[in-house]
């Protein structure tokens, strides 16, 4: 069997012309769980069935622990698939959707058993083995699609959206399991396709932001919360302000004809000159006149006022046509609309992202 | 719902069972009453009798109603075959040309039976395929006639069968052979059945092309009751036609049991 490790090497799928995935390339490392995140239409799960191998690549390959399975049919790949859908088999017991793999792939009769209650433990699900899947709630059924995925030991685990179609708390159950199943299974890569950030950024050792058909953005969840490759990302990847402005200063970004803001200082992030848009993160904005110096500080009226509970979001246009949204803990006399408000930021968290528009 | 009040509901039940009785039950009833009969001139049939029973219990008719249930069973299997069969790998056609065998399997039906019997006869009456007068040629006309329901309801079931489970089983290493038999027809067992029955039914019935093509050692009941009423028996037909009704109904009888066991969702 195939050992873990996935690597996209130039594939490019096509139906006539459109173009649904555009040329990826990306290595995921064995025991490393990589997310795919992106809108829907991104080509991210185009992507996630390539590796499944349901589209074949118009171009390119695509390996499975370094040996090359464009041309081989799914059930040559040795994977483990987890869709949305659970897609349970309902005219099988829950012991028996768990042992179809094996069966199918004929593994010695004695085994099976035991791989069956070693992969319905893993995930907890022991008590429920002779059920059928419409006696289980979604979160059981779900369960039940990781633990049939895994007892066939696969290298690669391949998730589709897999906690879409639970509820809220369910979700957030299920992503402490998964993670804990990521240590307990230290040899398997898993490939992740989801719209969810949150997701991606609880679960993924790395995140690949797609859009349009392309990979974006590839780095680790702090890499890309902290230093977006481009606005998209910015924006996709926990929440942003999206200031545009015009390079005036290797660290100064005009953003409005009087409003300059410093910024992080230069990376290596292509020539300072021209547009750009400049990322600040809204919890990393603070409401009033800052303490210290050194920071950046906007005025406006408040133009809208958010209540979340443990939080206020504050906007303020700070600019014709442009608005800051600082997130802020709980105020307790919160200002009212209209009111005018300073906002400050520190400059290391004013990231440039890239022109905008591209 | 479209009629809301109570009232309302029983007016169009009312209304529904006063139309739907005299047209879909009254008449079985009617055959039901005239099979005891030897005259019915009045309001109601007169001389009470089982001999029309008792005749067939004891007369050729009875080769007649196993003529027919062969026939039947033999035709529906191998409709039920070569439909799923044509279903099963019309999926993986493009779509024009999935239409145009859509079209042929549907042509014995939109086509008059009488024209189906006739054209097999014409077909097979030379050699080398000389089956006119042989059994066979009335078994295959009735699979000609129901192999497109068939071949409908299994595309029917399968257009709706999503195809996650497919690939779930493709990525669980099952290759497709083992998913067809593990997977997908356990999945479309519900609609196979139905199919079964449906087909077993229109054969038991069908009349207009075995008419056509019957050789003398293969008479199938419907033809029977056919002659027997046209001599003017008519009390004797309607014993036979009784005879026929039930033993078509105890199978799909039969048929619907293994259905309700085997549907999952």
């Amino acid at each position: 069997m195939t050992r873990g490790g996935i690597r996209f090497d130039g594939v490019t799928v096509a139906y006539g012309d459109t173009v649904v995935l555009d040329s990826l390339d990306l290595t995921v490392e064995t025991g490393e769980v990589m997310a795919l995140l992106g809108p829907s239409g991104s080509g991210k799960t185009t992507a996630l069935r390539a590796v499944a191998g349901f589209v074949r690549p118009t171009a390119g390959r695509v390996l499975i622990g370094g040996q090359d399975v464009t041309g081989l049919p799914p059930y040559k790949r040795g994977i483990g698939m987890v869709v949305q859908q659970y897609a349970l088999f309902p005219h099988l017991r829950v012991d028996a959707n768990v042992a179809f793999g094996l069966k199918a792939r004929k593994a010695p009769r004695g085994e099976i058993a035991g791989r069956v209650a070693e992969a319905l433990e893993m995930t907890g699900m022991t008590a429920y083995a002779k059920r059928y899947p419409r006696e289980l709630s979604g979160g059981q059924q779900q369960r039940v699609a990781i633990a049939r995925a895994l007892a066939v030991r696969p290298g690669v685990l391949l998730l589709d959206e897999p906690l879409s179609a639970l509820d809220a708390q369910l979700r957030s159950g299920m992503l402490t399991e998964l993670a804990k199943l990521h240590r307990d299974l230290p040899d398997v890569s898993m490939l992740y396709v989801t719209h969810d950030q949150s997701e991606a950024l609880t679960l993924a050792d790395r995140i690949a932001v797609m859009d349009r058909a392309r990979l974006q953005d590839c780095g680790t969840p702090r890499e890309l919360y902290r230093s977006p490759g481009s606005a998209f990302t910015a924006s996709f990847v926990g929440s942003a302000n999206l200031l545009t402005g015009v390079w005036c200063g290797t660290d100064v970004v005009e953003v409005a004809p009087d409003l300059r803001i410093r910024v992080r200082e230069g990376a290596a992030d292509g020539p300072r000159e021209g547009d750009v848009t400049v990322c600040v993160r809204p919890h990393l904005v603070g409401l009033g006149e800052p303490d210290g110096s050194g920071l950046n500080v906007v005025r406006g009226a408040v133009t809208g006022l958010q209540w979340r509970g443990s939080s206020h979001r504050v906007t303020v246009a700070v600019a014709e046509g442009c608005e800051v949204t600082a997130e802020v803990g709980e105020l307790r006399v919160p200002p009212g609309l209209g009111e005018r408000v300073a906002l400050h930021f520190a400059c290391e968290d004013a990231v440039p992202v890239g022109v905008p528009g591209a | 719902m479209l009629v809301h009040s109570r009232w309302a509901r029983r007016a169009v039940q009312a209304v529904f069972f006063l139309l739907f009785l005299p047209v879909f039950a009254l008449p079985f009833l009617v055959v039901l009453a005239a099979s005891f009969a030897t005259d019915w001139s009045g309001a109601l049939p007169s001389g009470l009798t089982v001999t029309h029973y008792q005749d067939i219990a004891q007369g050729d008719s009875l080769t007649a109603l196993t003529t027919s249930l062969v026939t039947a069973l033999a035709a529906s299997l191998i409709a039920l075959a070569v439909g799923t069969w044509a279903a099963l790998a019309a999926e993986r056609l493009p779509r024009r040309v999935r239409r145009v065998v859509d079209a042929l399997f549907m042509l014995p039906v939109a086509v008059p039976s009488v024209v189906v019997g006739l054209s097999l006869l014409v077909a097979f009456s030379e050699p080398p395929l000389l089956l006119n007068g042989t059994r066979e040629i009335v078994v295959i006309a009735h699979t000609v006639l129901v192999t497109a329901f068939a071949h409908q309801s299994v595309t029917a079931a399968l257009t709706r069968l999503d195809p996650a489970y497919e690939q779930s089983a493709a990525s669980l290493g099952a290759r497709p052979s083992y998913v067809l038999w593990r997977v997908k027809l356990p999945l479309l067992l519900p609609s196979l059945t139905a199919a079964a029955g449906l087909c077993f039914a229109l054969s038991m019935g069908e009349l207009s092309a075995t008419m056509m093509l019957y050789p003398p050692d293969w008479l199938p009941l419907p033809v029977k009751i056919f002659g027997t009423t046209d001599r003017g028996a008519l009390f004797a037909g309607a014993a036979l036609a009784v005879v026929l009704m039930v033993a078509t109904l105890a199978v799909l009888l039969g048929v619907s049991r293994i259905r309700t066991r085997a549907s999952y969702r």
